[in-house]
């Protein structure tokens, strides 16, 4: 919620500025299909990619989006699609596709109120364990909560640096309120933005062993056609990348793509603390609601109550380092979310230090005012 | 204003008056030109075409948090419906701002009724462009947005062919608001009574 001072400031929408934050961070291809409230980015997309070289598809749903977003990123492309809660329920295969073959892609999904087709034109934050365990099996993922227009630029260029540099799916959830807000920013210049790219390998095409781990767990990728025999396959694989069934090549697999996201804990799980030196009661929140509990918070020092606000960008994985420091630190937590409780139960599975957690779930299509989480804050 | 300090604006009509487009050329000038922090909202469902109508601008000389409408300053309301609908949580010292033509209940005295729709059917020519005569009048009466700012955001967001059309209707709502007197207006949009209880 930062916005730089003195630079030219432009007014830009949510959808939009993730739009901007995709084109500096290097996207060059999109796939997707048409949903509300994510079709500002596909539209402005649609757009901006030709004119600067790039690639816009508009797929015939949202399985093929995925697809054709793991397929351009396999021949080195940087890539993205965006789509909301029932378009996302289709991707869900594709998006395990890509954990398991290592594709770093960015999905992004505005939600709205579900399940089903559920609220088009309402926010909602219903999708937030769908996002960590939507696909199947025991898969590692990162997914980043944007709550500003100035977030939707900066935490869109994080998650296309960490897709690339931890070779995975990177999602992006966000929700109509943020979608549709309009504020004025100034986008950095593209010299300050530090952008990583994949990592292609550096030995001839004849010694290339696709898989081969590393001490970073994340393999050299090359590009699709540049003359590196590659095997790809949804299949647990060894390390040329063919199908094993092998125990050890198995455990092995499953070890190093969840061991290169441990490694990068430090720089994947970014938290924002506001007011939380000297706080003795505090809210956690993300997303629009991280907002409304900012304000809230703010109400509540100046009616005297020691409130801090521990807003998360990162919701997987689960930042449990900060949020565990402060459950230990305050006397009682506020998780006001617009859904039935889903960041609260992975607040509960760490609270070892008994700190007493207070739910507070909106799921009528509004947004969670300020009012709301004062109340709990001024009477706990 | 007070850093913290929020003066919130909402336009109410309905769908196809161009209500969002006023919000947005407002909160351009004021964060583009002005350079002050300001976040626009809208309601946005099934009510797009016909219908309600809303959307909203917080103006703030420091960052704003929570980006919707707390206690309105200014109400425009383009409709009866939209009057009676959203005048609701207007502040005791907030400013209600209707159509003349087409708000005939005024839900309180402390209000500013001027004839958008008539005004740009008859002078300008467009009825159209009543948006834009109501957007002049409001950036004039609610003192957060200069006025060369105004038009210089209005003419970064209107389709080219139609810059002359909508600065005369910006304009033409300035002049209206200019004639308004609002010292001679009710402090409050509590009826007097109201203190009385």
């Amino acid at each position: 919620m930062v916005i730089v001072e003195q630079q030219k400031r432009v007014l830009l929408q949510g959808n939009e500025a993730i739009v901007a934050g995709a084109l500096a961070a290097g996207c060059r291809f999109f796939a997707g299909y048409p949903i509300t409230p994510a079709s500002e980015i596909s539209e402005l997309l649609s757009v901006k990619l030709p004119e600067l070289g790039g690639t816009f598809i508009q797929m015939e749903d949202e399985i093929a989006s995925m697809g054709a977003v793991i397929g351009a990123s396999l021949a080195g492309t940087k890539s993205m699609t965006a789509t909301s809660g029932p378009g996302f329920s289709l991707m869900q295969e594709n998006i395990g596709y890509a954990c398991v073959a290592e594709v770093p892609c960015v999905i992004v999904n505005v939600m709205r109120g579900g399940p089903s087709t559920g609220l088009p034109t309402s926010p909602s934050q219903g999708d937030v364990q769908m996002a960590r365990w939507g696909t199947h099996g025991d898969h590692p993922i990162i997914v980043l909560a944007v709550s500003s227009v100035s977030d939707c630029f900066s935490v869109t260029i994080k998650a296309f640096n960490l897709s690339e540099k931890y070779r995975t799916p990177v999602i992006i959830l966000s929700d109509e309120v943020v979608a549709h807000t309009r504020e004025a920013v100034a986008l950095p210049d593209a010299e300050q933005i530090r952008l990583i790219d994949r990592i292609k390998p550096d030995v001839p095409p004849e010694w290339y062993t696709p898989y081969a781990d590393n001490n970073r767990g994340v393999p050299d990728m090359a590009a699709l056609g540049d003359g590196y025999r590659h095997h790809i396959t949804g299949l647990i694989h060894d390390d040329r990348g063919y199908p094993t069934q092998n125990s050890q090549e198995v455990e092995k697999f499953h070890k190093r793509i969840h061991g290169k996201i441990s490694k990068g804990f430090q720089e994947i799980m970014v938290t924002k603390a506001h007011l939380m030196e000297d706080a003795e009661i505090f809210v956690i929140a993300y997303g629009s609601v991280a907002r409304s509990a900012l304000k809230a918070v703010r109400d509540a020092r100046a009616e005297g109550i020691k409130a801090g606000l521990l807003q998360l960008i990162t919701l997987f994985p689960f930042p449990r380092k900060s949020v565990d420091t402060y459950l230990r630190q305050c006397r009682v937590v506020i998780v006001p979310e617009m859904n039935m409780g889903q960041m609260s139960r992975e607040i509960s599975r760490i609270n070892q230090a008994n700190c007493r957690i207070v739910k507070h779930n909106r799921i009528d299509g509004h947004l969670i005012n300020p009012e709301e989480i004062l109340r709990h804050l001024t009477t706990v | 204003m007070k850093s913290d300090e929020r003066y919130e604006i909402r336009f109410s009509g309905s769908g196809g008056q161009g209500i969002i487009t006023a919000a947005v050329v407002i909160a351009d000038a004021v964060g583009s030109f002005d350079n002050r922090y300001v976040c626009q909202t809208q309601s946005y469902g099934p009510e797009a075409r016909g219908g309600k109508s809303k959307a909203e601008v917080v103006i703030s000389n420091s960052p704003i948090d929570y980006p919707k409408a707390l206690g309105v300053d200014l109400l425009l309301a383009m409709t009866q419906t939209a009057c009676d609908a959203y005048f609701f949580d207007i502040k005791p010292e907030g400013l209600l701002v209707v159509d003349s033509g087409l708000v005939p209940q005024l839900p309180t005295s402390r209000a500013v009724s001027i004839p958008f729709t008539r005004i740009a059917r008859e002078d300008i020519g467009r009825e159209l462009v009543a948006n834009m005569v109501a957007l002049g009048a409001v950036g004039y009466l609610c003192r957060q947005v200069s006025l060369e700012s105004l038009k210089q955001a209005l003419l970064s967001r209107v389709p080219k062919g139609t810059e002359q059309m909508n600065s005369e209707a910006l304009q033409a709502g300035i002049e209206e608001a200019k004639k308004i007197d609002l010292d001679s207006l009710p402090r409050s949009v509590l009826s007097d009574w109201d203190d009385e209880l």
